[in-house]
């Protein structure tokens, strides 16, 4: 309906966020030669979370659009991340 | 909106033909209206295919041994009642089709968001239930129980490829209708109509239709990788080959706990908006129910555990789930607690729809809080898997469901079909089709009590009194059930016609547009200013 | 009786509303994969050392150039978004073309990392994989279905984009009416976010 208020993103921009994952891969890449035990997990784990959230708020548009979008996807994860918790509620003591 | 509608007022959905005639004039509609009445025809012809189902199996239970069927077509038999009632009913049943007819009505929209997506969700789920269907002509039966357990579910000999890929396309048909309720709600409401002025059947769609979203794709990919265990082996469900078994059921009740939101959720919606009408009194804590029906969706995801008390899960994880599913009962209670107090010192309508809506509140309670039985650890352990558990989800499913689809039936009969049912012959079904319910139900508590396990086409002698009286009672249910659909049937083409706007003297606005409704539903914008049930 | 010609209600526009409904298929995705997440957690979890040693049977390599390519592909859908917003129509195709072609080369390496595998005796059910025991047996299965999903989906968006890439030549994509190609953008980052993740716990993590 209204298509004034829609907000462009610059070519530069996204070559700017493209630039930005491409180092955070080689960095996770990097990264895990280095022996650090369960850490391992955990600092690749924060780098993916890192590039998913650069995905999100630029590529997917989350930071300019509709703030009800950028809501109901920190809605969903945490209902992730609780399914996931409570699962381990098993698992962590069986 | 368009000058070919001037000339058409006041044709009703029923009559007015578009580019297609007849059947396909049906088929092929995006009319929100129609598409809501193909879902009530599909269900109709599979419910009445489920309740003999049904009926067979009481058949069989009315004495021990052996007396109509063997255990294989009794297996069988509880596998295809529960996936057709379960995936093909109560799954889709209120949203679908009420959803689907009044959700625009209500919220004074001309249709939904997607109307064409609407129409593909019935054609998938029409696909999904052939797909379902299909298992009989190759491979036999499904005998897993709805439930489709590993490692049984790609050990057993029958063909249960066909039930699975069914019930995943059906989820399919779900999500779209989920989907496509959201984005209705979010983007459709005439202007006035806040979100706290929104009646509370779409509201209690609203949080349906987010389970359905968030939800359904945990058993979408639960079957599809029970599809991949059977053909190719993958190993992820099978203890042979270090898959754990157990980790199956947690996927299956992360869905199929919240499946049960789904069912009963805008059962709860319906019963709010009969009571205010037929007390003539506001409803009582509108906000309460608001907050509880979005209460009730969000904890609901994590209570799923309460399913497997019995199947080797650790002591930390029986406690958090027993608590959670304690938690989950208060907003159900709350619940309770608003309908009776609308009711009370109203001046109360004695119609059909409140008849079914008030045995709602009655049966919903037995089922919830036995429910709570269940959910608490030590009685768990005794009852689990027998008769009690049936008699409860029945109570919850049937019970809350059922009754609250029936009166939603009687209440918005006359604005679907432009016609009034009989009367007396509705109460009379009613009086059977409740008295036939309990007679059917309430002995299984005490037999479950005793130990009798459910799935068995045999019990022990010491079982047979309250299984004949049981029995007894599925027939009298039947016979209600038939009562109630035949004075249904024969009254949307024969019954007395209903012209004026809003024979029950309802206040939300689908009471407010022509009976039945015309193609776009209105013909001028509808504006909202005050809350919606106010009686003064 | 009078005939209707046209059924008039779908005909209004909502592009806020076309993005929602596609943001909530999003949701049903990233729960999908989520469940298979929570299964690799799970399984992970109770088979450490097995999947520490499957992970070094994957080729870092080959994962990291695609994960490259599927950032480039995701960079390159964004800016066709934003030439289409500009007008500059051939800009957008090329850019799409690109993602497209990008998709297909995805598709391929991962035929050849498969490939390999399968020559190697690693595919479901085979003896060779069940021979390396339980924790292994696990790793590859969830391997295969996680990736295949994945490729799946990779190959849905590849019909899209043909499609989106038609719709722009023909102008019923144009500068005014675009959420189409808006909605394929994002469809197109969710798999390459699924990526994102998929990417450490199969290749990088030991
Ligand atoms: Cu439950």
């Amino acid at each position: 309906m209204s298509q004034e208020k829609q907000h462009i993103s610059s070519y530069t921009s996204h070559f700017v966020v493209l630039i930005t994952l491409i180092i955070l891969t080689g960095i996770s890449v990097a990264v895990t030669r280095v022996e650090m035990g369960p850490l391992n997990t955990l600092v690749a784990m924060i780098i993916a979370g890192a590039k998913a959230s650069v995905v999100l708020a630029w590529f997917m548009h989350l930071k300019f659009d509709n703030k009800l979008f950028a809501i109901f996807t920190a809605l969903v994860l945490v209902i992730f991340l609780l399914v996931l918790y409570v699962t381990f509620f098993d698992y962590s003591y069986r | 909106m368009s000058e070919t509608n001037t000339t058409n007022q006041h044709v009703s959905f029923l009559k007015y033909q578009g580019k297609y005639k007849g059947l396909l004039g049906w088929i092929l509609s995006t009319d929100h209206k129609r598409v809501g009445l193909l879902y009530l025809y599909t269900m109709l012809v599979f419910f009445s295919t489920a309740a003999i189902l049904g009926l067979l199996m009481k058949l069989e239970l009315i004495a021990p041994g052996m007396t109509i069927m063997g255990p294989q077509t009794y297996n069988a038999m509880f596998t295809v009642h529960g996936i057709i009632m379960i995936f093909i009913i109560v799954v889709p049943g209120l949203p679908a089709v009420f959803g689907n007819f009044f959700l625009p009505l209500m919220i004074g929209a001309k249709d939904v968001a997607f109307p064409r997506l609407n129409l593909l969700s019935w054609w998938v789920y029409v696909i999904g239930i052939l797909t379902v269907l299909s298992s009989q002509f190759i491979g036999g039966w499904p005998d897993t129980g709805w439930t489709f357990y590993a490692p049984y579910s790609f050990r057993t000999p029958v063909n249960i490829l066909p039930a699975l890929f069914g019930a995943f396309i059906l989820g399919f048909s779900s999500i779209l209708t989920g989907i496509n309720f959201i984005v209705t709600m979010h983007r459709m409401r005439c202007p006035g109509m806040t979100w706290f002025k929104m009646p509370l059947f779409p509201w209690t769609l609203y949080a349906t239709a987010w389970i359905q979203v968030l939800a359904t794709p945990v058993i979408g990919i639960t079957l599809l990788l029970t599809v991949m265990e059977r053909v190719m082996g993958v190993g992820i469900f099978n203890p042979a080959m270090g898959g754990d078994p157990i980790l199956y059921q947690h996927l299956f009740w992360i869905y199929s706990h919240p499946a049960v939101y789904i069912m009963i959720l805008p059962g709860m919606g319906v019963i709010s908006e009969i009571l205010p009408v037929f007390s003539r009194k506001r409803i009582y804590g509108y906000k309460a129910i608001v907050l509880s029906s979005l209460a009730i969706a969000f904890v609901g995801y994590f209570v799923w555990g309460h399913h497997m008390f019995t199947s080797g899960m650790s002591g930390r994880a029986l406690y958090a789930f027993s608590f959670l599913t304690f938690l989950v009962a208060i907003p159900s209670a709350i619940k309770v607690f608003n309908w009776v107090s609308t009711m009370y010192k109203g001046s109360l309508n004695l119609q059909t729809p409140f008849y079914w809506a008030v045995s709602f509140i009655f049966v919903f309670m037995i089922g919830g809080l036995t429910g709570l039985v269940l959910g608490s650890l030590a009685t768990n352990v005794h009852v689990h898997d027998t008769h009690f558990v049936v008699a409860h989800f029945h109570f919850i499913v049937f019970g809350g469901t059922g009754f609250s689809f029936m009166a939603a039936l009687h209440y918005w009969f006359p604005k679907m079909f432009g016609r009034m049912y009989d009367r007396t012959w509705a109460n009379t079904g009613w009086v059977i089709f409740f008295s036939g319910f309990l007679t059917l139900y309430l002995p299984m508590f005490y037999l479950g009590i005793l130990g009798m396990p459910r799935r068995y086409y045999d019990y022990l002698p010491e079982f047979h009194g309250g299984n004949i009286i049981s029995s007894l009672g599925a027939i009298a249910m039947i016979a209600g059930i038939l009562i109630v659909f035949v004075n249904l049937i024969r009254s949307s083409r024969h019954g007395e016609k209903v012209t004026e706007k809003n024979p029950w003297g309802g206040r939300t606005l689908e009471w407010q547009t022509d009976t039945p409704p015309t193609l776009e539903n209105w013909e001028t914008e509808p504006t909202v200013t005050e809350q919606p049930y106010e009686y003064k | 009786m009078e005939k209707i010609t046209e059924h008039t209600a779908h005909v209004h526009r909502d592009d806020e509303g076309d993005k929602l409904g596609m943001w909530l298929f999003i949701f049903t995705e990233l729960l999908l994969f989520g469940m298979l997440f929570l299964i690799y957690a799970v399984y992970r979890y109770k088979n450490p050392v097995a999947f520490q040693l499957g992970g070094e049977e994957l080729d870092v390599f080959l994962g990291t150039l695609n994960t490259v390519i599927l950032l480039i592909s995701s960079a390159t859908v964004a800016m066709s978004i934003t030439a289409m917003q500009k007008g500059e129509k051939t800009k957008a195709l090329i850019l799409l073309g690109t993602t497209l072609f990008i998709a297909v080369v995805f598709l391929i390496n991962k035929w050849f990392e498969w490939g390999a595998k399968i020559d190697y005796g690693l595919y479901p059910n085979s003896e060779n994989l069940l021979e390396l025991g339980h924790g292994t047996t696990l790793f590859f299965g969830l391997y295969y279905v996680m990736s295949g999903i994945h490729a799946l989906h990779i190959l849905i968006g590849i019909g899209l984009f043909v499609f989106v890439y038609r719709q722009i030549m023909v102008n019923k994509i144009n500068k005014t009416d675009y959420v189409w190609l808006e909605n394929v953008g994002l469809y197109w980052h969710l798999v390459d976010l699924i990526w994102i993740f998929l990417f450490p716990l199969f290749y990088l993590i030991h």
